[in-house]
């Protein structure tokens, strides 16, 4: 029974579309008709998504239903892969990113990515949170410190590292490390944050200090999550996006979704029949 | 049984280690005990007088900073080549493109070119321009023999450079000139292992240099002009038949093991500091 249903989902009719596209707030970012191949696989097929402004999106699925995939057609990550095609709209505003005379690097700018496993550019704790400022053009040591120390505060790194900015980054814990990738992304003050399983690297208390500062973080940013665990959805998201072999599937409130899932598939995901 | 087949592949790798060691030993031993007498302060501070063959006045301070120039020269123009291909075929290009992996292919075979082809190749050229052995011909011919070793060493490490760290740029808005700034700094140790590399096989390596850097009892002051060279001044004063001559071959032996010494502990300490500040 439940593997007829993986084999063959069912599709969200057109009105239930309609529904998903209309029943929301205030929209920061627009995916329309999005479709993705890689090597000419249909990885992503046909999302339409509205991403609100200032709350946690989440966006669950099964490993393989293109969680990643989509999170990184959001900041143009597949810019560079030769092999994956990219189709549809995505809207920041007004502005399509995918059109022609948009810059990437002025995208990007927009969206600060914070990886699985934290990564660190080889330079001090400093330099790091420092970089994105000195590629916009902050060249004023003070004006560096002050914008180093915010964010670090911001992440709540400063009081760890404040004595060892000097340091190099990689001497930091792993869990100090994904909350300096985060100040990082914040220097470049970003609108929105993208967060690829951002914590399953970590450890749970690192996790819950990751957790605490997105609920924080969203008062001044659109906070888009890929996450594997159903219980941290639960605890942090306010809309959640429930994706099965490139489709999405349902999108909502995270409160209705989870208490009253509208497709079965999503309701068999969260039971835990599949995963 | 588990138990003796752990015993006998151990003393399998001591035997190996020691034997190589042994040898390494051994040949210290022979460039000490034959050289250290012969070896003076002229040696090094001065040029030879009364023909190499048969000289036993003076130094080989020409072949010294011959060897040296020619080592800085070689190194400087492979490092502007090679680490430019090696970041193309890593990040420009995708890794294991078709076109990276002919490059390392190719670059794989030059490695194993004896170094006299590069003499005999470098000569031809030469000739072809109607130059005459000199230390600017040394300089290319070397450096044709240490690019594939500084491309592939460098490469070695490029290849592991992590692509979150390229996407964690690239989401920071950095444009690809500003990523490969930051990869520099990234494999800034690999650099370092590819310097000491080159330098110790340029800077051994007679063959290339015989016929494009001639020899010459002067310090070279023109790159237009023959300069000697450490390894050709072993081989040449080897070659005499009289003993001191000889001697002489071991003590210039015994001056460019410790040339080598000496460069290959600054690099590291360099590099060290370098990674220190930086990273």
């Amino acid at each position: 029974m439940i593997d007829t249903a993986i084999a063959a989902p069912d599709k969200p009719s057109i009105k239930q579309k309609m529904t998903i596209v209309q029943s929301l707030p205030a929209t920061h970012l627009k995916v329309e008709g999005l479709n993705v191949y890689i090597h000419g696989k249909h990885i992503l097929k046909d999302i339409n998504l509205n991403i609100p402004e200032k709350k946690i999106t989440c966006i669950i699925g099964p490993s393989g239903c293109g969680k990643t995939t989509l999170l990184r057609s959001l900041n143009r990550l597949h810019d560079d892969a030769s092999e994956v095609k990219v189709e549809g709209q995505v809207y920041v505003g007004d502005e399509d990113i995918y059109a022609k005379n948009v810059e990437v690097t002025h995208i990007r700018k927009k969206m600060g990515l914070l990886a699985q496993r934290p990564t660190v550019l080889p330079m001090s704790i400093f330099d790091n949170v420092a970089y994105g400022p000195r590629l916009y053009g902050t060249r004023r040591r003070r004006k560096l410190y002050e914008i180093v120390k915010h964010q670090l505060q911001a992440v709540g790194l400063w009081e760890e590292v404040k004595d060892r900015l000097k340091t190099p980054a990689v001497r930091l814990s792993i869990g100090q490390q994904q909350r300096l990738c985060l100040a990082r992304g914040l220097a470049v003050e970003p609108e929105f944050i993208l967060g690829d399983e951002a914590t399953s690297a970590l450890d749970p208390l690192s996790t819950t200090k990751i957790e605490e500062m997105f609920l924080t973080l969203k008062e001044k940013y659109s906070i888009v999550l890929v996450t594997h665990t159903l219980r941290q959805a639960k605890r942090i998201s306010d809309y959640i996006a429930f994706m099965y072999l490139g489709e999405l599937i349902e999108f909502g409130p995270s409160g209705e979704v989870f208490s009253n899932p509208k497709h079965k598939l999503t309701r068999e995901y969260l039971d835990g029949s599949f995963s | 049984m588990k138990n003796l087949e752990e015993k006998i592949f151990k003393a399998l790798m001591i035997f190996a280690s020691v034997t190589i060691l042994s040898v390494l030993l051994y040949i210290l031993y022979v460039i000490i005990s034959k050289g250290l007498p012969s070896l003076n302060w002229d040696m090094v501070s001065k040029i030879p007088s009364g023909g190499f063959y048969l000289g036993k006045e003076g130094g080989i301070l020409n072949a010294i900073l011959g060897s040296l120039i020619l080592i800085a020269g070689s190194v400087l123009i492979s490092m502007v080549i090679s680490l430019p291909v090696a970041l193309y075929i890593n990040f420009v290009k995708r890794k294991e493109s078709k076109f990276s992996n002919t490059l390392r292919f190719a670059f794989d075979i030059l490695f194993g070119i004896p170094s006299i082809v590069y003499g005999a190749f470098g000569f031809m050229v030469m000739i072809y321009f109607g130059l005459q052995a000199s230390l600017l011909g040394g300089i290319i011919a070397v450096s044709l023999l240490v690019i594939p070793i500084m491309v592939r060493s460098i490469d070695e490490v490029a290849v592991s450079v992590p692509q979150d760290l390229i996407e964690a740029l690239k989401s920071l808005g950095a444009t690809q000139y500003e990523t490969l700034k930051v990869i520099v700094r990234q494999i800034s140790p690999g650099i370092t292992t590819a310097i000491l590399l080159s330098i110790g096989r340029g800077i051994g390596d007679a063959a290339t240099v015989l016929f494009t850097a001639g020899y010459s009892d002067s310090i070279p002051v023109s790159p237009m002009q023959p300069a000697a060279t450490l390894p050709l001044a072993i081989f040449f004063q080897l070659s005499s038949p009289v003993e001191e001559v000889q001697n002489r071959a071991y003590a210039a032996a015994l001056i460019l093991t410790i040339i080598i010494l000496i460069l290959s502990f600054s690099t590291r300490y360099f590099g060290r500091k370098m990674s220190k500040s930086k990273l």
